[in-house]
C-alpha cells in the first residue's frame, strides 16, 4: 500500500500516463481513500492547467530592425523551384 | 462570428483545410501550419511575420532559460529565425513546424549557454535530477508517510482566476524563471507551451526518466507557488 509521501513523489508519472499498470492500480486504490491525496492530485491537476494557458510576456517583441532584416533575407532568396 | 480554434487549425486536417480557410466576413482566421509553410516558400512576407507573431516570445522565453543575458536569448533568438529561413526549403514537415524551430533554437541555446558558462553545461543536463531526493518536501508528511495537515482541493475556477490576476500571474513568471534552467526548460516546454514529452526530451536531450524528474520538481515547486494565491473553499 502507497503513504501519501510516496504518492506524491508518483504524481507526475501518473499524469503522464506512463504508469505500469499494477503500480497505477495502487494509485488510484489510495486516491479512492485518500481525501488529501485526491485533493493534492488536484491541485497538480490545475498548476498544469494554469500553466498551459499562462499568457505571454508582453515585452517579448522583436525589434523593428531585425524584422527589417529578416524580411530582406527572406526577399533575397529566390523562390524554390 | 466564426472563431476556428488554434488547435483545429495547426491538426493534420487535410481534407478540411479548404472548408475551414473559408472566411467569414469578420472571423479571425489564424493560418494552419501547412498554409505557412506553402506561403513561405512563395517568399509571402506576411507569412513569416505571422510566425515572428506566432512564437517570437516563446522562444525567448526558452531560450532565456539557457543562457545568462537576456541579449543573449535574443541574439539566440534571432539566430534561429536565420536558420528557419536557411532551412525552409529542405524542411521536410516530418515534424510539425513549432517542432522544428524549437528545436533549431533549443541546440543554439544549449551550445551558447555551454560558451556563456551558464549555471547548467550541457553535460550535465542529466544531473541534479536523480530521483534520490524527493521533491515534496518531507516536512509536509508525517512519521507515517500521511499528509501532516489537510490538503484541501482548490475552486473550479482557480486557474481562470489565477490567470486573471497580474500580480498571480507575474509571480508564477518569477517562479518559473527561478527554476534551476533543466527544470526550467522542461515544464517550460513540456506545460506551458505543450509539447509531447517525446518531442522534448528529442529537443533537450534528455532521456524520459530524467525529464519526468525535472518535470515533477518543477511542478511541484510551482504548486506550492501557486496555493498562496488560492481560495480556499
Amino acid at each position: 500500500m502507497l503513504t501519501c509521501q510516496q504518492l506524491a513523489e508518483l504524481v507526475t508519472e501518473y499524469l503522464d500516463g506512463s504508469m505500469p499498470l499494477v503500480k497505477r492500480a495502487q494509485f488510484q486504490m489510495h486516491i479512492g481513500i485518500c481525501k488529501n491525496c485526491r485533493a493534492y492530485l488536484q491541485q497538480m491537476k490545475m498548476t498544469v492547467r494554469t500553466l498551459g494557458h499562462l499568457p505571454a510576456d508582453p515585452v517579448a517583441e522583436m525589434s523593428p530592425e531585425t524584422k527589417a532584416e529578416l524580411l530582406q533575407r527572406l526577399r533575397s532568396m529566390g523562390t524554390k523551384k | 462570428m466564426l472563431a476556428i480554434s488554434q488547435e483545429c487549425m495547426d491538426g493534420q486536417f487535410g481534407l478540411a483545410v479548404p472548408l475551414l480557410r473559408f472566411r467569414m466576413v469578420e472571423s479571425v482566421h489564424a493560418p494552419s501550419e501547412s498554409e505557412l509553410v506553402a506561403r513561405l516558400r512563395a517568399r509571402d512576407e506576411s507569412a513569416f511575420v505571422e510566425l515572428i507573431n506566432r512564437y517570437h516570445g516563446q522562444l525567448l522565453r526558452l531560450a532565456g532559460a539557457f543562457v545568462a543575458s537576456s541579449n543573449v536569448a535574443e541574439e539566440v533568438v534571432q539566430d534561429t529565425w536565420v536558420a528557419v529561413l536557411d532551412g525552409l526549403d529542405t524542411f521536410e514537415e516530418r515534424s510539425s513546424l513549432k517542432t522544428w524551430i524549437f528545436r533549431i533554437l533549443s541546440n543554439r541555446a544549449k551550445t551558447r549557454g555551454v560558451r556563456e558558462k551558464r549555471s547548467v553545461p550541457f553535460s550535465s543536463f542529466n544531473e541534479g535530477a536523480s530521483s534520490d531526493e524527493p521533491a515534496v518536501d518531507p516536512a509536509q508528511f508525517a512519521a507515517d508517510g500521511h499528509w501532516a495537515s489537510a490538503i484541501r482541493p482548490w475552486n473550479e475556477d482557480t486557474p481562470d482566476k489565477l490567470l486573471s490576476t497580474h500580480e498571480s500571474v507575474a509571480r508564477l513568471h518569477l517562479a518559473i524563471e527561478s527554476l534551476p534552467a533543466n527544470q526550467r526548460a522542461v515544464v517550460t516546454l513540456r506545460d506551458v507551451e505543450g509539447l509531447e514529452s517525446e518531442e522534448v526530451c528529442e529537443m533537450l536531450g534528455v532521456t524520459e526518466a530524467n525529464q519526468r524528474v525535472l518535470l515533477h520538481r518543477a511542478r511541484t515547486y510551482l504548486r506550492t507557488v501557486l496555493d498562496e494565491y488560492v481560495d480556499r473553499r
